[in-house]
């Protein structure tokens, strides 16, 4: 199954890889790295692609891995990466959830076993020195450590810079110091002339073995110091590739593009347009998400006016005409700016309209219409107001609407906060209101990042709260004594790396033993919902919520200090936030299980004597080779071909997504023509085997398969649920739906290998060899689902013809795929048979190997990967199910059924174990 | 005395040959292993060649001089294995300081013999550090790829002590050789490293990488180039590879080596690749012979032998390597 979704790699699609303005070639030191093989980065050499997908900050997906201990999966992101054209892999296991030590280290041992992973270098990321240090200790290969900076000062600059030299690594140095974090180009210079200095004059650290971060900060937020956020970044470059001989200098790319998450036109262009100027600017080396970047000259000609526009800050209203813009690519159907059919409609939805819209021209027409049938002003902004943010929010939340397009919002909201204010003064309830509420902004200690946090104090203050914004890197004693000296009415904490979500926990604790009872908002990056409800919330009585966003911050605020609800509030949250601490908690609980003795008495009792067993009509083994791939296209599952592209919605819906529609139609479009030229060349193979045989269930969970050739039969074990159930759900096993022995009734089964996958590795090579990833992926999403519209297609071929017990049977795709027919077909591998080892039977059974050539590895895997193989069973009451866990009763019980000892047993068996 | 960094300019400079071959011709048994020393060691000894140091002193003595004899520049030190890591095998753990210090105590006196009598040949001592019976990168048990027997800080700690040890003993440098896992030797780096820090004195150091077959990769998968580039943070007087391979399977890699750095290359092959009885039956003249091929293409400024090589080889190199200009080099500040 493919993960990632890799065109080409950056210098393809940027072609300024080599003309940068940077050192010459002849006196420059070139950064020479190792993993398996060598990386040597030259002036000559093309941007350098770091692989970010292994990396808990940078993709969900990883995180859910490690989280839930699934390494091996987490393995193959890595694999994807490298396949996919990254020349370094990025390793991070910051997370507030993770012992991130431990994850680094187990992480980078099982990617050092494989070797078509570990031929490139390991950058291992982290803002924890035990975690780095920990990586260093375990990759045999020259690394790059990313990151150090100045941040805790010279003299720990310094011990670092050493021993990661004593280890022998590459480093990353942050533009930051003990002031904070670089955000212009003076500072940025500033930083990096110094740490360049302590690293090679009092190091002695190799310069080109230093690569400077020199912090990609989003542009286009609509807020006015972020206007030059990527010119300065690009500038600074120059000037370190100018100045700092031999240095390198990289960035996390994406940042730039913030505040259009969710639009990828946009994103795409924003990287590339970006990448452009900084490569050319001696910028040579990044993280930069493949999937997420046009082609430079592609990118459509107003569109890249625009962009470049907002990069290189050359228009004061750059950001409002890229946004219009981008209106216009995410909703095409949106209506045209002068239609004004929403004045029209009812006064909410216009207020909603203006303020998802940030249209301010009607607001104070609006908004005394409002005034007038309210019984105070204040329910104006109460009511109308607010449920128009609440949507606003909602729209933000699910990425349906950027960071500009909210502040937008946020100066309508402002605008008609200023107009009701009068009238609230001037009625009596309102007299000491003057401001909706004071509220207490920080970025804790340690923590220099503040770009959310100014969003939502500035969203806030839109909306008429008081802000008293500490800034960054705010001690806890002084968050404490500031909340207390202006009796702020909510605290909102931010922190981007992961130590910051310790210093939140610590203040809570400190404003509990303090008595504190002002609500605490957490937001920023690394903030989780989890990690607020596992380790902030037990540590403070009164409410905290976490908000990761400025609109939402609103809404909640709102809510914490509307005086009538406000109790309510508080304590739904409390118990909120305590439901999901406890469900959450309650994931690794230990279920309960019961012995397979009283699992076997529950089993499945199925009526035998009721004549519902058809024998086959074309019993025996059958083969079929040639098989039309035409003939298989109707039955393609589309499904999880987007999903292996990171493509997440149902087919067909998904090509009319509004966010991943555009991508996924030109996707499939492009998948429908690999289609065409693979059935028109007959590029792959498609062969089955399969067979229909006599067989019973014997001694509750093994089939006794009986074959013309052998004297004694075939035996498949099964495997039988054990977890405790509801009383009268039975604990079953494939067994269940086979005919014991005892009943004296012949009952049947199937099986089967069906492969669509010869013939893929040949198209492949060709793809690679034209440095075209991007088809050779498509052919082998292709084949993986060709071989499983192969198998759908063969269990209908034998429920109907061969086996026959379903001839009159019509069943469209879509009601194949949601298997409605009768029978099913499991694979060993898979829920109802977790075991791979049935395969070795299997495979003897249709002499698979021999017959159509798909061979099995010494880890049970088909070879060619697009392969199918299973059972049939036809019983109407036959259903799929999950093992679920299983106890050592019946590992011991498989084990001597199996023949095999109680180790191999427990290793092909482990993932089934329930912890005893 | 004129210095080893000196002399590499001038001319090719000759290692010794195989010490276990050497050993194998003494025919010690179990009770010789023993000596006097270890009667009632209550673990098996034979077979613990660095404890015939303590045991048999003379043995290490007459080999040392053998090689000198034969015309040698450096002799290593009989400590291949003695680190606590290899040594836990014997419950030994306790005599490695000892077993070092003794070693190059030994090689040391040896070597200055031959340098009073031949004042125009100065020899030296090289304290071999061998790569422990332990991989830090690599797991022993194919079906857990994630498990380590070994840790860096494990091995890290082993090497301090073996290599403050022979330098207390008198070794002019640091040989960390027979490396099949590039980590293995980054942790004894890093020891030297400390210890160079610590008593702020130049510690020349070679190291030597081990090829393993005609992969030509490491045994933990590493190219030539990427080895070199792995070890190269920290500063050393050569780099090369040794055993595993006979001096003609040795030479590609070593091309890339002397291609990719300023700094000396060593290259010590073995006698040739085992025969039917894992016996090595290369000829001096045979093993010399392959080596021209270093020399002709000036790939080399150090040579010797690995597993199989007696006096004979080494004698055999070191008159072949007179007629040869070494090759141009950088010598680390």
């Amino acid at each position: 199954m493919l993960h990632t979704c890799v065109k080409n790699s950056p210098s393809h699609k940027v072609n300024a890889g080599t003309l940068n303005e940077g050192p010459n070639s002849v006196d420059f030191r070139p950064m020479k790295l190792s993993g398996l093989e060598p990386l040597v980065i030259t002036p000559e050499s093309n941007f350098v692609n770091v692989g970010e997908r292994t990396n808990v900050a940078g993709s969900r997906q990883f995180l859910r891995l490690i989280k839930e201990g699934r390494f091996d999966e987490a393995v193959e992101i890595a694999r994807h990466q490298v396949e996919g054209g990254a020349q370094i892999i990025d390793v991070n296991m910051d997370d507030g959830l993770i012992d991130g030590k431990e994850a680094m280290v187990k992480y980078l041992n099982l990617l050092m076993a494989e070797p078509d992973i570990a031929r490139v270098p390991v950058m291992i990321d982290s803002s924890k020195w035990e975690i780095l240090e920990a990586g260093l200790r375990v990759v045999q290969g020259k690394c790059v450590v990313n990151s150090i900076s100045l941040k805790e000062g010279e003299d720990e600059f310094t011990r670092q810079a050493k021993l990661i030299r004593r280890y022998g690594a590459a480093v990353i140095v942050m533009a930051f110091d003990e002031k904070g974090q670089a955000d212009t180009y003076d500072r940025r210079i500033e930083i990096a002339k110094r740490s360049y200095d302590i690293l090679v004059e009092k190091v002695g650290f190799p310069p080109e073995d230093i690569i400077f971060d020199l912090n990609v900060f989003p542009v286009a937020t609509g807020m006015e110091e972020h206007r030059k956020n990527a010119v300065d970044f690009i500038e600074a470059t120059r000037w370190v590739r100018q100045n700092l001989p031999h240095a390198s200098v990289s960035g996390g790319v994406s940042n730039i593009s913030f505040s259009f998450r969710g639009n990828n036109t946009v994103r795409e262009a924003m990287h590339s347009v970006f990448l452009y100027h900084a490569i050319k600017a001696g910028m040579n080396m990044g993280i930069v998400n493949p999937t997420l970047l046009e082609v430079y000259d592609d990118i459509p000609k107003d569109l890249l006016e625009y962009v470049e526009d907002v990069i290189l800050d050359r228009r004061d209203d750059a950001t409002e005409r890229l946004l219009d813009f981008a209106e216009r690519v995410v909703g095409k159907s949106r209506q045209n700016q002068k239609d004004l059919s929403w004045r029209q409609l009812p006064l909410q939805d216009r207020i909603t309209r203006a303020l998802v819209k940030g249209i301010d021209e009607y607001i104070e027409v609006d908004v005394e219409e409002a005034r007038q049938q309210a019984t105070k002003p204040i329910e104006v902004i109460e009511g109308y107001l607010m449920n128009g943010m609440n949507v606003v929010g909602d729209l933000f939340g699910s990425g349906k609407m950027f960071l500009p397009q909210v502040v937008k919002s946020a100066r309508v909201m402002k605008k008609a906060v200023a107009y009701l204010t009068p009238f609230i003064e001037a009625s009596k309830e309102a007299s000491q209101r003057g401001k909706a509420g004071k509220i207490l902004m920080a970025t804790v200690k340690g923590d220099v990042h503040d770009i959310g946090k100014n969003i939502v104090s500035v969203v806030l203050a839109c909306n008429n709260y008081e802000i008293i914004d500490l800034g960054v890197m705010v001690p806890p004693e002084k968050i404490i004594q500031q909340a207390r000296e202006h009796q702020v009415d909510v605290v909102g904490l931010s922190g981007l790396i992961t130590p910051s979500l310790d210093e939140m926990v610590f203040l809570a604790k400190e404003m509990e033993r303090q008595q504190f009872r002002v609500p605490l908002l957490i937001g920023g990056a690394t903030t989780s919902k989890a990690h607020t409800a596992v380790k902030i919330d037990p540590e403070y009585m009164s409410a905290v919520v976490h908000v990761n966003d400025a609109s939402r911050a609103v809404t909640v605020v709102g809510d914490l200090l509307q005086k009538e609800r406000s109790d309510a509030y508080k304590k739904g949250i409390k118990t909120e936030y305590a439901d999901f601490r406890e469900k959450f908690l309650e994931r690794g609980r230990k279920k309960e299980y019961i012995p397979l003795g009283e699992a076997r008495k529950n089993k499945l009792k199925l009526a035998w004597d009721s004549a519902v067993i058809e024998e086959p009509k074309m019993p025996g083994r059958h083969v079929l080779t040639e098989v039309d791939l035409g003939l298989l296209r109707p039955f393609i599952d589309w499904t999880p071909f987007f999903r292996s592209w990171d493509l997440h919605g149902k087919y067909p819906d998904i090509l009319k997504d509004r966010v991943v529609g555009e991508q996924a139609s030109s996707l499939f479009a492009d998948a429908q023509r690999m289609l065409d030229k693979l059935i028109r060349a007959r590029g792959l193979q498609a062969k089955a085997v399969f067979g229909l045989f006599p067989a019973n269930s014997v001694d509750d969970d093994d089939i006794e398969v009986y074959l013309d050739s052998e004297p004694e039969p075939a035996v498949f074990r099964t495997l039988r649920q054990q977890s405790k159930k509801k009383v009268g759900v039975p604990h079953l096993a494939l067994a269940d739906f086979i005919a014991p022995k005892t009943t004296g009734i012949r009952d049947y089964i199937g099986c089967f290998c069906v492969t669509a996958g010869f013939g893929t590795d040949t198209w492949v090579r060709k793809y690679e060899k034209d440095l075209d990833d991007y088809s050779a992926i498509m052919v082998k999403a292709l084949a993986d689902r060709l071989a499983e519209a192969f198998a759908e297609y063969l269990h209908r071929e034998v429920r109907t013809k061969y086996w026959g017990y379903a001839n009159g049977e019509t069943f469209s795709n879509d009601e194949l795929i949601r298997e409605k027919y009768r029978g099913i077909r499991p694979a060993p591998g898979y829920p109802a048979c977790p075991d791979h080892l049935e395969k070795k039977t299997l495979w003897d059974i249709l002499e698979v190997e021999d017959v159509i050539g798909v061979k099995l590895t010494e880890s049970l895997a088909m070879y060619p990967a697009a392969s199918v193989s299973g059972y049939y069973f036809a019983h109407p009451e036959s259903r799929y199910f999950g093992l679920g866990k299983i106890t050592a009763d019946q590992l011991e019980d498989f084990a001597r059924r199996k023949g095999i000892s109680l180790e191999e047993a427990r290793k092909w068996l482990s993932p089934n174990l329930a912890e005893e | 005395m004129a210095k080893l960094e000196d002399i590499l300019q001038e001319r090719i400079l000759v290692l010794d040959g195989a010490m276990g071959t050497m050993l194998q011709q003494y025919r010690f048994g179990e009770s010789d292993f023993r000596g006097d020393r270890f009667t009632d060691w209550p673990h098996p000894l034979q077979g613990n060649n660095d404890l015939l140091s303590l045991t048999q002193p003379q043995a290490i003595r007459e080999i040392h001089t053998k090689y000198f004899e034969a015309g040698a520049d450096i002799v290593e030190t009989n400590t291949f294995s003695a680190t606590s890591v290899a040594m836990a095998d014997y419950h030994l753990e306790a005599y490695v300081a000892e077993m070092n210090r003794e070693s190059a105590r030994i090689a040391r006196e040896v070597a200055d013999e031959f340098t009073a009598r031949e004042p125009h040949k100065p020899r030296f001592v090289a304290g071999s550090i061998g790569p422990t019976n332990k991989t830090a990168s690599m797991s022993p048990d194919v079906n857990d790829p994630g498990f380590r027997a070994i840790s860096f800080e494990t091995l890290r700690l082993a090497y301090y002590e073996q290599a403050s040890a022979l330098l207390e003993g008198g070794a002019d440098i640091l040989l960390v050789e027979t490396i099949f896992d590039t980590l293995n030797a980054k942790a004894a780096l890093f020891a030297i490293e400390e210890l160079r820090e610590e008593k702020g004195i130049p510690i020349p150091v070679m190291i030597s990488g081990t090829i393993t077959d005609a992969s030509g990769r490491t045994l933990s998968g590493q190219t030539a180039e990427s080895f070199l580039i792995s070890v190269s943070h920290i500063p050393f007087l050569s780099v090369g590879f040794n055993c595993a391979l006979g001096a003609k399977q040795l030479v590609p890699h070593l091309q890339v080596l002397s291609a990719r750095t300023d700094y000396p290359v060593s290259a010590h092959p073995n006698a040739g690749l085992p025969n039917a009885f894992g016996e090595y039956d290369q000829s001096p003249a045979e093993m010399a012979s392959q080596i021209r091929e270093y020399l002709e293409k000036g790939l080399v400024n150090i040579v010797g032998g690995c597993c199989g090589s007696t006096p004979e080889h080494i004698r055999a190199i070191a008159d072949m390597v007179k007629e040869y200009k070494p090759r141009k080099c950088s010598i680390p500040a």
